[in-house]
């Protein structure tokens, strides 16, 4: 119970530290999952329209 | 003497292939290492005597610091690639390298700032190596920006590559001016971002996350050069093969 | 070498009379000079001694200022009347003609700010020295910032929010400039040395001269050839 109450609170500093750590952690994981979401949509759309020229 | 066949496997085509079989291992390795290094930097290394647990913030500053640079460096040399040897893919690699690389200086900076309230008391001192991260993050914005207001994308990334260039030459002149003016006005201060001698098991989680920060960046990397390859040569037979059902004509 | 004397001082004479004839483009830098270090008294107040404090730092961000917003000069007009698509077929190397460009926008514009400068910087109240020793930088610095400008302006040329870029562009190349030129004025202030400072500025003036025309050069060519 101890080691979890000084784990968040961080002797102190928790403001600081999680602060850091979570605004570190928010911008890496939009700017790995942007790029993912982005090419998924272009295959799609590429695919639609490769379908659409084999119809004509 | 190998000879490896750089005009081929630089092609757009080829990288998109050979770029998406390395996905899997470059995503598993980076959730890895990540894990490794948050385990190891926030309960294994023993709280610093000095500083507390703030130290703590070392973990993602200073990956972050040295990702900035070495992003810079990548932009410069895959711009160069592609005004010299008119290697479409260096133009590619280069813009996409930029935000990434900004974003990277914005954590540097965010990180050391909360890292020095607890430490010196303010926010924001003009310290040698924060100054020269902010020049850094103008150098960033500029290539952004530069490369935003041309409309012909060929040109604009030759335009950027000059100024890639210019800016490399650039950065250890900044750096090492801010430094000596910053020694002579404050008077000799140990910089407190350094840890000096730092024991080894709070060296290591250190290593291991400035590894894991590098395969981030090149997954990343890689993925914004497919978006881009994809948006770009929309036109070509190889890209409409890509979604057609294998086998099936 | 008569051969590059000659297309030197041809473009460099004919960048001289533009210069002549169109009297505003060296003008404003001076007026907008004035201007900033204006404001920059007002704003500190009337407390002498801070602002003989900071006033070097004012003086050399206003001859920033200045020069930054017009630079557009080096090329500008050439880019307009379509001499610079005419250059590239020249002859000549295109890295000196840029060169010879860049010397006289230097010419125009160098003497008259280290001249108002200096004036007031006499006529804030500074001391002999530190006016000396703004001379001085002035004098080292000046070909710095219209080497490194003239890379900034040919890369932006003709784009929309070309100033905002520009000013964005430069501030990293002329901060070591800055930086060496305001200590050098502290440090005169306070009767130390500005051996290493009148050093470093030399050294980033050479630097500048061997590679900026090139940079140039190849930058005009990208965004115009």
């Amino acid at each position: 119970m101890e080691l979890e109450m000084s784990f968040f609170s961080m002797g102190g500093y928790a403001y600081f530290v999680w602060f850091s750590y979570g605004i570190s952690a928010i911008v890496l994981l939009a700017n790995a999952l942007l790029p993912v979401m982005k090419e998924k949509k272009l295959l799609r759309e590429i695919a639609r329209r490769a379908r659409e020229a084999s119809k004509n | 003497m190998i000879t490896i066949p750089f005009h081929k496997y630089g092609t757009p085509k080829y990288f998109y292939s050979w770029s998406l079989r390395l996905r899997p291992w470059l995503k598993y390795g980076c959730i890895l290492l990540f894990t490794a290094g948050l385990v190891g930097g926030l309960w294994i290394a023993p709280t610093d005597y000095q500083q507390g647990e703030s130290f703590r913030i070392i973990y993602v500053h200073v990956p972050a610091a040295w990702m900035s640079l070495f992003v810079y460096i990548v932009m410069a040399l895959a711009g160069a690639c592609g005004l010299i040897w008119h290697v479409k893919l260096g133009d590619i690699v280069a813009r996409a390298c930029a935000p990434l690389g900004a974003w990277f200086t914005f954590l540097a900076l965010l990180t050391g700032s909360l890292w020095g309230k607890p430490m010196w008391g303010t926010y924001w001192v003009w310290d040698a190596r924060l100054t020269s991260e902010l020049i850094l993050l103008f150098l960033y914005l500029g290539y952004i920006a530069l490369q935003g207001a041309i409309d012909d994308r060929r040109t604009a990334a030759r335009a950027g590559a000059i100024l890639a260039i210019v800016g490399t030459v650039n950065i250890p002149i900044v750096h090492y001016s801010v430094e000596w003016w910053n020694t002579l006005h404050q008077g000799p201060t140990v910089s407190k971002l350094d840890a000096p001698s730092m024991d080894t098991t709070m060296l290591i989680p250190l290593l291991v996350m400035a590894l894991a920060y590098n395969l981030y960046f090149v997954a990343v990397l890689f993925e914004r050069v497919r978006c881009e390859i994809l948006e770009f040569e929309r036109n070509k037979n190889w890209v409409n093969e890509l979604t057609q059902p294998k086998g099936i004509v | 070498m008569r051969d590059v004397l000659n297309v030197a001082s041809a473009v460099v004479l004919r960048d001289l009379r533009r210069y002549v004839r169109r009297r505003q483009d060296a003008v404003q830098p001076l007026i907008f000079f004035v201007i900033i270090v204006t404001l920059f008294a007002v704003a500190v107040g009337p407390d002498a001694e801070i602002f003989a404090k900071i006033a070097p730092a004012g003086i050399w961000v206003a001859i920033l200022l200045a020069t930054t917003i017009n630079l557009d000069t080096i090329f500008l007009s050439d880019y307009h009347d379509g001499t610079i698509e005419q250059l590239f077929l020249s002859p000549a190397p295109l890295p000196l003609i840029v060169g010879s460009k860049i010397f006289s926008h230097w010419c125009a514009t160098a003497g008259p700010q280290i001249a108002i400068s200096v004036i007031v910087a006499a006529a804030i109240g500074l001391e002999l020295r530190v006016v000396g020793t703004l001379a001085a930088t002035l004098l080292l610095g000046s070909p710095i910032l219209s080497l490194f400008g003239s890379v900034s302006s040919a890369l932006t040329i003709g784009l929309r929010g070309g100033a905002m870029l520009q000013a964005l562009i430069i501030l990293p190349l002329y901060m070591p400039t800055l930086i060496f030129s305001t200590s050098a004025m502290h440090n005169a202030a306070l009767d130390l040395p500005i051996t290493a400072e009148i050093y470093f500025l030399a050294g980033l003036a050479v630097m500048a001269a061997s590679l900026a025309p090139f940079a140039s050069a190849t930058a005009l060519r990208i965004r115009l050839g």
